[in-house]
This record gives structure tokens, C-alpha cells and sequence, in this order.
């Protein structure tokens, strides 16, 4: 695939329906079904990542670890939401093959991905670094939980206090006035 | 607290939350912005299209401004804003446009100049995306903008359209001391 502005879009594949008669019964296990899938999902992401990686060979095992552990933290520019090791566009290609030559050159984890940050911007890490223009995507979700937690709080408070309350002579009142008209038994409810 | 203001802290909460998805809704997040800009251009030394004899390289950046192209003959964008470079090229006599022919063969590019015109004073012929992976480039087209010390002043990603250099281009670099007055991406 040539590398392009306009990467074509990945089709979704097209859900067999059931047919029209056994529609109902058949709703559940497809859904089951579908649900399940998600959850072998990440075993096939992974063995779609090994393909291409068969292709680079290390002597040292352990580098052949950090390339892996690499290209599965290095963001593909080109397929957004692929890593490295998983995107099969034109550029990841070349960019794995710079990742190999590097560390087969014998730099660092660090040296690898200092070099593509220095190129492509901390676009390419899946995990972004924590620096000022990054504190609202670190810890914006904190202040909105910790704002949600204290309006939650107050809100209970005030709940039990409101139950809490006496209840008024006249209320009291009222409330004996119910329970004697529920007591007795009625024809309709039966 | 009021019961206007229970009813108006919602409401300017949501209009914040709908502020922020409509700006949002104007960024493209293809077009992911280069830590190069403001940078010198990064070193590079390749052989020129059509005449290997001729090495293309940071030298012929230096005592001119420069639109640095990025292009290939399969690129449909590159050949579509090809009509604006050869604009450029007739129109500005104080840029020079260079191009980086990019993992594209020396038929094809060659083929592409012959039948559109070439508006490249010379163009660096990087099939195997040696320089690229250095300049950060991810797609063509793109465009750099480099001022006459080698300093890239901005860098337009996708093609560059009728309009393209006057309101992204030129106001980041000052023609008459062939520097750049303001980095952007």
C-alpha cells in the first residue's frame, strides 16, 4: 500500500443477519456470539503484529524483545490507530526497518524513540509524556471525576438529611392515615 | 445558591463541552504538526533526479529561501497542486523551489516532469525514503518552507492550492531579509 494523505478506510465487515422468521430467536447467541469475539480480539491483533515482524532477526534475543516491545508502543502516522508492528502501510515499513537499524547499531530504547520523536513529534508514542501542554489530557479526567465525586457527595448528603427529618404533627398524622387505608383489604386489588 | 444560577451552571457547562467538539470538528487529525519547524533542516545528501552525478543537500538551502516539495508521480494530491508550484515558480522570483522526489523510480518521476512541466529547480531523488524519514515525512504532499539560513519556517501538509501561499506561506517568512518571522506548523 503506497503512503498517502487519504488512507482508504478499512471496511467493517457486513453482519450476516438472521432470517426474517427466526430473527428473535436467533438475536441472543448472535450477539453472545459477537461479544465473545471481542474478547479474542487482542490474540488476533497480536498474531497479525508477529507476521511482519518475521523478517527482523536479532542475534540477541533480548533486542528482538525490545523490538517487538517497541513497535507495539510506536504509533503508526499513515493508519493512526495502528502501531508500528500492526499498521502493513508503505511508511511503517520503513520506519520499522529504521527502528531495526538502529538498535542493531546498538542504540538505546530511549535513543530509538528520542530519534522518532525528534522527527514525527510525540505523535508516534501511544503513551504520551507528561509535560505542561499534556496536563489537561493527564489529569482533566481526575478533575472532572474529583468535581463528579463532590457534587455526588453533596447531593447524597443532602438526601439523607431530607430523610433524616421529623416528621411534623400533621404529617405523622397523614402517614397513620395511609398505613390504616392500606391494611385494609380491597376487592380490586385482589 | 439561586435557582437561576443551578439552572445556568449546566447550561454554561454544555456550552463549553459544545465549544470544545466544534473546534474540534475544524482540526484534522491526519495533519499532525512537525517538531522540525523552527529547527534547521535536518541533514541530508542525495543524488539529483535525472543526474546522479549531481548531489542535492543542505548546501543548496543556505543564502535562499526555499519551498522544499515533497512529491511522487503515484501521489493523485501532488499532481493536482502541481498547476500551483509551476504558478509559484513563474510568479516568485525571490523562492526557489527544491523538490524531494519520495519513494517514487526515476522513470516514473521523470515521465510525471516531462508531461506537467517541472517547477523544481532541481529535485532529490530519495526512492527508499532516506532523507524523509529525517525531514518527519509521513505522506505527500508536503511542503517546508525554509528561509536562506536553513531554518524551516513552516511546513504545509497536503497540496498547496490557489490561495495556500499567500494566507499560509508568506506571512512566515520575510522576503526581504530571507528570514523567517514566525514558526508554524
Amino acid at each position: 500500500m503506497m503512503p498517502s494523505l487519504l488512507a482508504p478506510r478499512r471496511q467493517a465487515p457486513s453482519n450476516p443477519g438472521p432470517g426474517r422468521g427466526s430473527r428473535r430467536r436467533l438475536a441472543f447467541p448472535l450477539v453472545a456470539g459477537f461479544l465473545t469475539g471481542f474478547l479474542f480480539l487482542p490474540l488476533f491483533t497480536l498474531t497479525a503484529g508477529a507476521y511482519t515482524l518475521e523478517e527482523f532477526q536479532f542475534s540477541d534475543p533480548a533486542k528482538t524483545e525490545e523490538f517487538r516491545r517497541l513497535t507495539e508502543e510506536l504509533r503508526c502516522l499513515v493508519c493512526q490507530n495502528e502501531s508500528l508492528a500492526g499498521s502493513q502501510a508503505d511508511l511503517a515499513q520503513d520506519l520499522r526497518e529504521e527502528v531495526y537499524r538502529l538498535l542493531q547499531s546498538g542504540k538505546s530504547r530511549q535513543e530509538v524513540i528520542d530519534f522518532l520523536v525528534e522527527r514525527y513529534g510525540d505523535f508516534v508514542l501511544y503513551d504520551p509524556p507528561l509535560k505542561p501542554s499534556t496536563y489537561p489530557l493527564w489529569f482533566g479526567p481526575l478533575l472532572l471525576a474529583g468535581v463528579g465525586g463532590i457534587f455526588l457527595f453533596l447531593t447524597l448528603r443532602k438526601k439523607r438529611a431530607a430523610r433524616e427529618r421529623e416528621l411534623s404533627a400533621e404529617e405523622q398524622q397523614r402517614l397513620r392515615a395511609l398505613l390504616a387505608d392500606a391494611s385494609t383489604p380491597t376487592k380490586d386489588k385482589a | 445558591m439561586g435557582k437561576t444560577l443551578k439552572f445556568l451552571i449546566p447550561l454554561a457547562l454544555f456550552a463549553g463541552l459544545v465549544a470544545l467538539l466544534f473546534f474540534g470538528l475544524g482540526t484534522d487529525p491526519r495533519k499532525v504538526p512537525s517538531p522540525l519547524v523552527g529547527k534547521l533542516a535536518p541533514e541530508f545528501s542525495l543524488p539529483a533526479l535525472g543526474d546522479p552525478t549531481r548531489t542535492v543537500s543542505n548546501a543548496d538551502l543556505l543564502g535562499q529561501v526555499s519551498l522544499v516539495n515533497v512529491w511522487a508521480s503515484w501521489c493523485y494530491s501532488c499532481r493536482a497542486e502541481h498547476a500551483q508550484l509551476l504558478r509559484l515558480a513563474r510568479e516568485l522570483k525571490e523562492v526557489q523551489i527544491l523538490g524531494l522526489n519520495w519513494k517514487d523510480t526515476e522513470a516514473d518521476a521523470q515521465q510525471m516532469l516531462r508531461a506537467s512541466g517541472n517547477p523544481y529547480q532541481v529535485s532529490a531523488f530519495d526512492p527508499d525514503n532516506r532523507a524523509g524519514i529525517h525531514w518527519g515525512v509521513y505522506g505527500a504532499p508536503e511542503t517546508f518552507l525554509v528561509d536562506s539560513e536553513g531554518r524551516i519556517c513552516y511546513k504545509k501538509i497536503g497540496p498547496v492550492e490557489p490561495g495556500t501561499w499567500e494566507s499560509e506561506l508568506a506571512p512566515t517568512i520575510d522576503l526581504t531579509t530571507r528570514k523567517c518571522k514566525e514558526y508554524r506548523s
